[in-house]
């Protein structure tokens, strides 16, 4: 097991160098470069050129490119994404808090969409043909293909707005329930649906049937038998769903002013704050890498299948 | 069902007042299929199987004995429904019992194995687990004695290395491994009645002999009765005590294994004797199949089904072959087919045979 991990771990070099590539290059495929964006018309012509002189110095932009990338490579090492351009202050002061933030909005979105999910999922293939499962199938029909950012803005229509359940812009945990549920039900959807063909399918198989023969009750044959083989397949699902997740965090936080990254990054991009938006991308890349990772890895101690030492 | 019954009653060769291990009467199992049709795998079967007898189930792929099988542990999941029949083991109606008697009856009492050992074993969970999960859901013992409990059972089917094999899991596992270790889950309990559905059918030529010989000298044991279903008459004349041949559905010929492979009385175990190699070779008869195929089950005459393939009936034209059921003829003591063309044997009178 180790060892896989490690192989995995080897696997990921190349990619995390293709990662900090990109993120170094994209401030060159950036039209105007940020310095000459944030004097442009605020000073003299002369104070100008010289503020810009000083300031590209300082950024290291008048240097050749690799000696750039070997500056930019070094400082993330030693934990330093940079300064901020437009909030002169480290890059990680603002952006520590909000990928925290970020990460708690995710993890309690997933959470309800693998508790909903799964448990309707389940019972729909149990129960398969009853109205129970028509009605989740046909209500997870709507939740894939409706947009995130669109059931966000109907939640707040209705809990806020109409039932007056909830402040339209609520503070502390209550700030946290109607982005996570409204994230979590969406990404709810396709995981039910996987859960429940899965499901169908394993209960179909060979071994749930001899299991059944020497006396497995019927929740026994569910729990004990079915679920673990359909779980792997779930989880492959999750896996991939984890970057969706990430992308619909980042439209739920815009639209609840929850202040993730997500956020961040829409007024970064705005302010053409690039040593942000690269470190937003990087974290964002980054995170998405270690899920996969951890998708892999439990995938790989749940199937004995996978062959571990090939 | 009751007709055969009134002319079965009094010429069966074992004792009116001992109960059989297993009683079946009149079982007919359907699938409704799309568009509303019907097909009866199994139709108005009676079987009885006495205690610590081997009785052999034969009769061509697609004739209904996986079904049938299945249907005694009412294990037939829907489109598929048990429609009419009795069974009773020991007296008790299995027909009536909850699904908790079910289960508990499925433990202790009658164990199954299967065609394909390998897709019967739960692919993401260890042998040990699987061996011992009877231990621990029905005899409720301890983790570890039930893990103990599995090794033992390893052990006791030829299982090499037990303490590393309950380790490990079903895709490290040859064929004839895995229908060991079915075995010994099937046995873990000591049940009074072992199914096993072509249980060396899937194997290698060179594992086949070793594993029935494994599954009689523990059904012998054990004091287990084994329904042994293959289509292999060969495994049948080794093995069985009794045999019954089934063909579309219905049990067309029963009785003690020497009788049956030598003097047969209904022609389609005639034919079977004559394709089997062995046997046909044995008895100086030229191999050769029966020609044709078994019917569609779900588009059945009112006649025999086996009428379109029957040499007898083309011999002797019989006219009653393609217009109704046949009833049982008795041969001889235990002995009886479900043919027109059928003679009881000059020991025994012959009985009714109604047009
Ligand atoms: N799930 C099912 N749905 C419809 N028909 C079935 C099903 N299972 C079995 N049958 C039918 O029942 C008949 C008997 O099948 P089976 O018992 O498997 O035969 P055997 O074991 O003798 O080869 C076949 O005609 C088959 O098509
Ligand atoms: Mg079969």
């Amino acid at each position: 097991m180790l060892q896989y991990v490690a192989r995995r771990l080897l696997l990921l070099i190349p990619v995390v160098i293709g990662i900090l590539l990109v993120t170094f290059l994209m401030k060159a495929l950036i039209p105007t470069d940020a310095v000459t964006a944030i004097y442009s018309g605020t000073l003299s012509e002369k104070d100008a050129a010289e503020a810009i002189a000083t300031l590209r110095a300082k950024y290291h932009l008048d240097l050749p490119w690799y000696q750039q990338f070997y500056i930019y490579v070094r400082d993330l090492m030693s934990g330093d994404f940079g300064e901020s351009i437009r909030l002169r202050k480290p890059v990680m002061d603002e952006l520590g808090y909000r990928y925290v933030n970020t990460i708690i909005l995710t993890l309690a979105a997933l959470a309800i969409a693998l508790v909903v999910g799964l448990t309707t999922g389940i019972l729909a293939a149990v129960k398969r043909n009853s109205w129970l499962d028509v009605t989740a199938t046909t209500i997870g029909l709507f939740g894939i293909s409706m947009p995130a950012f669109f059931f966000g803005l109907l939640l707040i229509l209705v809990f806020a707005v109409w039932l007056r359940w909830l402040p339209v812009v609520p503070r502390g945990t209550m700030a946290l329930l109607l982005p996570a549920v409204a994230l979590g039900l969406i990404e709810a959807a396709p995981i039910s649906q996987v859960a429940r063909t899965s499901m169908i399918d394993v209960l179909g198989r060979d071994y749930i049937q001899a299991a059944r023969a020497r006396g497995a009750s019927e929740f026994a044959l569910v729990v004990r038998h079915a679920l673990p083989n359909a779980l792997i397949v779930v989880l492959t699902l999750v896996g991939l769903q984890i970057g969706n997740l990430l992308g619909g965090a980042f439209i739920i936080e815009a639209i609840f002013g929850w202040h993730g990254i997500g956020e961040l990054a829409v007024n970064a991009i705005e302010w053409r704050d690039f040593t942000l938006t690269q470190a937003i991308i990087l974290i964002s890349a980054a995170t998405y890498l270690v899920v996969n990772l951890v998708a892999d890895i439990l995938y790989a101690w749940l199937d004995p299948r996978v062959e571990l030492n090939s | 069902m009751m007709a055969m019954q009134q002319i079965e009653t009094p010429q069966t060769g074992s004792p009116k007042n001992v109960q059989p291990l297993l009683r079946i009467t009149g079982l007919t199992t359907e699938f409704r299929l799309e568009g509303g049709r019907r097909l009866q795998a199994v139709q108005d079967v009676d079987l009885d199987i006495g205690a610590g007898e081997i009785l052999g189930l034969v009769g061509e792929s697609g004739s209904g004995k996986s079904v049938f099988a299945q249907s005694i542990l009412r294990l037939v999941q829907p489109p598929g429904q048990v429609v009419a029949g009795a069974i009773a083991f020991e007296g008790r109606s299995v027909m009536d019992m909850s699904a908790r008697e079910l289960s508990r009856w499925r433990g202790r009492d009658v164990g199954m194995i299967f065609q394909q050992p390998q897709s019967c074993l739960n692919p993401v969970r260890r042998i040990g687990w699987q061996v011992a999960e009877p231990l621990l859901l029905q005899e409720k013992l301890s983790r570890k004695a039930a893990w103990a409990g599995a090794v033992d059972l390893l052990r006791a089917v030829g299982i090499p290395a037990p303490e590393e094999k309950v380790l490990a899991y079903p895709h490290q596992l040859s064929g004839g491994q895995a229908q060991r270790v079915m075995i010994a889950i099937a046995l873990a309990l000591k049940p009074k009645l072992l199914i096993a559905d072509e249980p060396t059918t899937a194997l290698d030529v060179t594992i086949q002999a070793q594993i029935l010989e494994l599954l009689r000298e523990s059904c012998r044991m054990l004091g287990t009765s084994l329904l042994l279903v293959t289509h292999d008459l060969g495994v049948v004349a080794r093995l069985a005590d009794r045999v019954a041949v089934m063909y579309a559905g219905r049990i067309v010929e029963e009785g003690p294994v020497e009788t049956m492979l030598t003097a047969p009385a209904h022609p389609y175990t005639q034919g079977l004797i004559g394709a089997a190699p062995q046997l046909g070779q044995a008895r100086g008869v030229r191999l050769k199949d029966i020609p044709g195929t078994i019917p569609d089950l779900s588009r059945l005459g009112a006649g025999c089904a086996f009428a379109p393939r029957c040499d007898a009936r083309a011999g002797q034209n019989l006219e009653s072959c393609t217009l109704s059921q046949p009833l049982p003829v008795s041969i001889r003591p235990r002995h009886r087919a479900l043919c027109f063309a059928a003679k009881a044997s000059s020991a025994v009178s012959p009985c009714e045979i109604s047009p």
